[in-house]
């Protein structure tokens, strides 16, 4: 028998029960429709988890000065004073590693506008500083390399500082306030960031270049951390070791001593994001597990029950000359249509309810395609896997009883 | 000398049942030429219907040959006889056993399905014809519960012939039908003999049904109790022309 036969054999043994072909197809419809729409629900917010935690910069590289051994007393390593221009040289052009980079230092004093101020934190960086850590200013410009080199009394305002030295709601760009004694003109506003998971308010800040805080304020030479972006999340680690590597050059340490700095990655936020992930992923494969099982469950009953039915029926497609091949692959084609059919509709179900569940809800989503590909073959093979046994069954029906079966 | 439709040599079918070996059938020969129309009759437990599933390559027997048009069928296994039922064999049974929900033209295919290159087309010319030959090619789309008895009857009759076969075998074809449905049926059988020179063996026990058919084989306990030749078998059609017309039915 060839196939297009088989085929249109099977097409009419189900198109003869339409009721009973959905009632099996339902268990398949549903299971392929709620897997899309599950994973779809996942992605989505997986993708937002993804996306929050990327604005905090899963990245981002910093070199802080480590505690040391001087003398045999052991000196905090904040207040240690490791970090100069010489490393960020030595840092620089390693594009495969490390994209960005800035130093920082910082002074804590009173911004002053008027008769009002606010103590608050003044950060001098280079201007990478505000892709390493994903900052973007909302309105006005940031500062330039121009104004590195000239050290330039310009800086950028978060939102706290202006909330409460600019309390009437005035534009802050172009005015003047005052930072440690030295006039700082304002030339941007950065883009609220809110707190931070330690409850620090990362709006409550002043930027400005690094050789001003340096220069004017601070009267140093060294940086008190340095900040970098590694080429990708899944570099980080490399970079360190490139980093870690350059520094220890760049400061002339021996073998036998420690590093005077650390570098520190986003690890734990990278961590978070892939047990998110992970777990999401787990759940929606027993999700997936669970309607395979039940879909076929579904149809290995049907069929069971559809052959003893069609006892009848069996006998007379034996007596006029179906093999036992011919009735097997008749009902396995059966079930492979069943769960195949099942299948698309399912596929069009699961978008309609993913649709459905964004523009009600407003939930994020996105259909992986892995999905929909994944749940298909799923299906073809749940048909075969399920519908095999009851198919072998009616083809081993002797012909004489079959069509003696009432 | 031509070759025998059915050859029957000292067939024997046994069955165990339990310790028990039921003998039902007990060495029976006979032959059947091509174009010949025999009845085979007997009472229940006669081995009437142990014998049918053996001519129709459903079973086989215990001891002694069976050839189907020159075809030794105890060499065959059970793919090799299915393809011969559907070659050689065209089977009427007594509940007709159409496919329920599946138009007439569509039963009448059935057959074909299972027979390997034979066109989309070709199917539905044979199906057709079949179906003209039973007068039936009006009624090709409609389904088996919008036709009568003797109608359905004739479906499947259609289907039994669509794969020219060697034999048509009837299992009481005529059983569940009323005696003027009957006398259709059997025209038509008789028809089919005449005209085209089927070979029709026909299973029955109604004695009335045996006076159509040109010879008639007896069985009585496994066991051929006579085999008659009838020289002058009634006209069906003629039966039924002389039946009284009561309604609105007409050949």
């Amino acid at each position: 028998m060839n196939f297009s036969n088989l085929l249109r054999i099977a097409y009419r043994a189900l198109l003869r029960n339409k009721l009973r072909a959905f009632l099996t197809m339902l268990g398949i419809i549903i299971g392929v429709a709620s897997v899309i729409a599950m994973v779809a629900i996942g992605q989505g917010s997986k993708q937002s988890i993804h996306d929050q935690l990327s604005s905090m910069g899963t990245n981002m590289l910093t070199v802080q000065p480590a505690s040391n051994l001087n003398g045999g007393v052991r000196i905090a390593g904040a207040s240690f004073q490791t970090l100069t221009s010489k490393d960020i040289d030595a840092l620089k052009n390693h594009p495969q590693y490390i994209t960005e980079l800035s130093p920082s230092v910082s002074s804590k004093g009173q911004a002053i506008n008027g008769a009002l101020n606010w103590p608050t934190t003044m950060t001098g960086v280079s201007p990478e500083y505000l892709d390493i850590r994903k900052l973007s200013v909302k309105d006005g410009i940031p500062f330039t390399q121009n104004d590195v080199l000239t050290s330039a009394k310009v800086c950028l305002i978060g939102q706290t500082v202006i909330d409460n030295i600019f309390p009437n709601g005035e534009n802050p760009i172009g005015k003047i306030i005052r930072f440690g004694h030295i006039p700082f003109q304002i030339i941007g506003v950065l883009s609220p960031k809110g707190f931070n998971t330690f409850g620090q308010d990362q709006d409550d800040i002043l930027i400005a270049p690094y050789t001003t805080v340096q220069k004017r304020i601070l009267a140093t030479i060294y940086y008190s951390n340095i900040y970098a972006s590694a080429a990708s999340e899944d570099v980080t680690d490399l970079a360190v070791t490139e980093m870690t590597n350059k520094l220890r050059a760049s400061h002339r340490l021996r073998d036998s001593e420690d590093n005077d700095f650390t570098v520190r990655t986003q690890q734990e936020l990278i961590a978070t994001l892939s047990s998110t992930s992970g777990l999401l992923t787990v759940l929606l494969t027993v999700v997936a597990g669970i309607s395979l099982v039940i879909g076929g469950i579904g149809i290995m009953n049907i069929m069971y029950v559809s052959v003893t039915e069609r006892t009848k029926e069996i006998g007379l497609r034996m007596s006029i000359g179906a093999r036992g091949k011919d009735i097997l692959l008749q009902f396995l084609m059966e079930a492979i249509l069943i769960s195949i059919t099942g299948g698309v509709i399912g596929v069009l179900l699961g978008f309609l309810s993913t649709q459905i569940v964004t523009m009600t809800l407003g939930w994020p989503t996105i259909i992986s395609q892995s999905s929909v590909v994944l749940s298909f073959v799923v299906c073809a093979v749940t048909g075969i896997f399920f519908g095999y046994y009851p198919a072998q069954k009616a083809s081993r029906l002797d012909p004489i009883e079959a069509l003696r079966y009432e | 000398m031509s070759k025998k439709a059915l050859e029957i040599k000292e067939l024997k079918r046994e069955f165990k049942m339990g310790s028990e070996t039921v003998r039902a059938l007990k060495g029976i020969t006979f032959d059947v030429e091509p174009g010949e129309f025999v009845t085979i009759m007997g009472s229940s437990g006669s081995g009437k219907t142990t014998l049918l599933n053996i001519l129709g390559c459903l079973d086989k027997p215990t001891i002694g040959d069976y050839f189907l048009d020159g075809v030794d069928i105890k060499k065959l296994n059970r793919d090799e006889l299915a393809q011969l039922r559907n070659h050689k064999i065209g089977f009427v049974f007594q509940s007709y056993n159409l496919l329920a929900r599946t138009s007439a033209l569509e039963n009448v295919e059935l057959p074909l399905l299972y027979n390997k290159g034979i066109s989309v087309s070709e199917r539905r010319e044979r199906a057709m014809h079949a179906l003209e030959a039973v007068k039936l090619e009006n009624r090709f789309d409609h389904m088996p519960n919008q036709l009568s008895g003797g109608q359905q009857q004739r479906v499947a009759i259609a289907r039994a012939l669509v794969n020219e076969p060697i034999m048509i075998l009837a299992d009481e074809a005529t059983g569940n039908l009323d005696s003027r449905t009957s006398y259709e049926i059997m025209a038509l059988m008789q028809e089919l003999n005449a005209t085209q020179g089927k070979t029709i063996v026909f299973v029955t026990h109604e004695p009335d049904i045996a006076a159509f058919s040109g010879r008639t084989i007896q069985l009585r306990d496994g066991i051929i109790q006579k085999d008659t030749k009838n020289e002058n078998p009634r006209s069906a059609k003629e039966m039924l022309a002389a039946l009284p017309v009561t309604d609105d039915y007409k050949i």
